[in-house]
């Protein structure tokens, strides 16, 4: 299905967010995330995908 | 310094953008002594580990961390920032930034104490970033917030403190509440300034990493700090305007 990550058109085969962080890379990778705007804890990260959603994945940087 | 229960060693806070190198940042970190230093969150590609690079650096600086929500110009984006940096830095503690004008950065005064409301029920230690307005003070206190942090200047500008009246005000209104002059320092003269004022802290990140020797200056913003600390402790004397001789009169040689 097709979903928007970081704000790029993105063809995926994962049906949970879970699935299309280890399919985009993200295996491993110190991340938190948010699906249409609302915040998705790890722990809930199995929950099913709809095509067009929009999927935000942010790690830590530095902030003033 | 005692915020939101935790006791914090240095009056001065720093933040960790825009040093040319992380061995830099490290660097100003020690000179600096800061107790406190402000992170953030932003987008990472697959395959990147650009976040991890950093956790490591900012674990290896033992400094408490203080994730801010830079950037946010909305509530929701505001609290599905703060919501995403509690789970990546594993601290309830959250630098509130709800921007409401793209030219000063200046914060919203409505989206703030909004997002702040919503943050604090959901068990967040909110920082707002704020102005030194008393009626917004006092809503964000409302909301929850313990701890405020008024701008000296808008983020970045290293004018000082812009409105000496206005913070002298503030303090003034709320002095058992911990305040941290927050952004738009440049001098450390400044900071000496703020904390002469009663302020408990000052947050600054520009001024030190965009220095010619970001080491340095942090050291300089650190004996300011501690210089203008003291001062305050010290219960300074009352200005006059006419002269007031300090040496004795009384003795002085007669000579015509």
């Amino acid at each position: 299905m097709q979903i928007t990550v970081n704000g790029t058109a993105t063809e995926v085969q994962a049906q949970t967010l879970a699935d299309a962080l280890d399919e985009l890379g993200y295996r491993d990778a110190k991340v938190a995330t948010a699906v249409n705007e609302s915040f998705v804890p790890a722990t809930a990260r199995d929950a099913p995908l709809s095509p067009g959603d929009r999927i935000e994945i942010v790690a830590p940087r530095q902030g003033g | 310094m005692l915020l939101y229960g935790t006791e914090i060693n240095s009056r001065l806070m720093l933040g960790t953008a825009q040093y040319p190198s992380p061995a830099v940042l490290a660097e100003a970190f020690r000179c600096s002594g800061a107790g406190i230093a402000t992170v953030s969150v932003r987008r990472e590609a697959g395959g990147d580990r650009a976040g991890a690079a950093f956790w490591d650096l900012i674990r290896d600086l033992d400094v408490t961390l203080l994730p801010n929500t830079a950037g946010c110009h909305s509530v929701r984006e505001a609290v599905t920032t703060a919501q995403m940096a509690r789970e990546l830095f594993d601290t309830p503690w959250i630098k509130l930034e709800v921007i409401g004008h793209a030219d000063t950065l200046q914060p919203d005064p409505f989206g703030l104490v909004e997002a702040a409301r919503i943050l604090t029920d959901e068990g967040f230690k909110v920082f707002p970033y704020t102005t030194e307005d008393v009626v917004l003070a006092d809503r964000l206190l409302q909301a929850g917030c313990e701890v405020l942090m008024p701008w000296g200047a808008p983020i970045g500008t290293g004018l000082g403190l812009t409105n000496i009246y206005g913070l002298r005000t503030l303090r003034a209104q709320f002095p058992d509440v911990p305040m941290v002059v927050d952004a738009g320092l440049g001098l450390p003269s400044q900071a000496a300034m703020a904390m002469e004022l009663g302020y408990d802290a000052v947050l600054l990140n520009t001024a030190v990493a965009k220095a010619g020797d970001p080491a340095r200056m942090a050291e300089g913003f650190a004996r300011a700090v501690e210089a203008g600390r003291l001062a305050y402790e010290a219960d300074p004397m009352e200005p006059r305007d006419m002269a007031a001789p300090s040496t004795p009169v009384i003795g002085r040689a007669f000579l015509t």
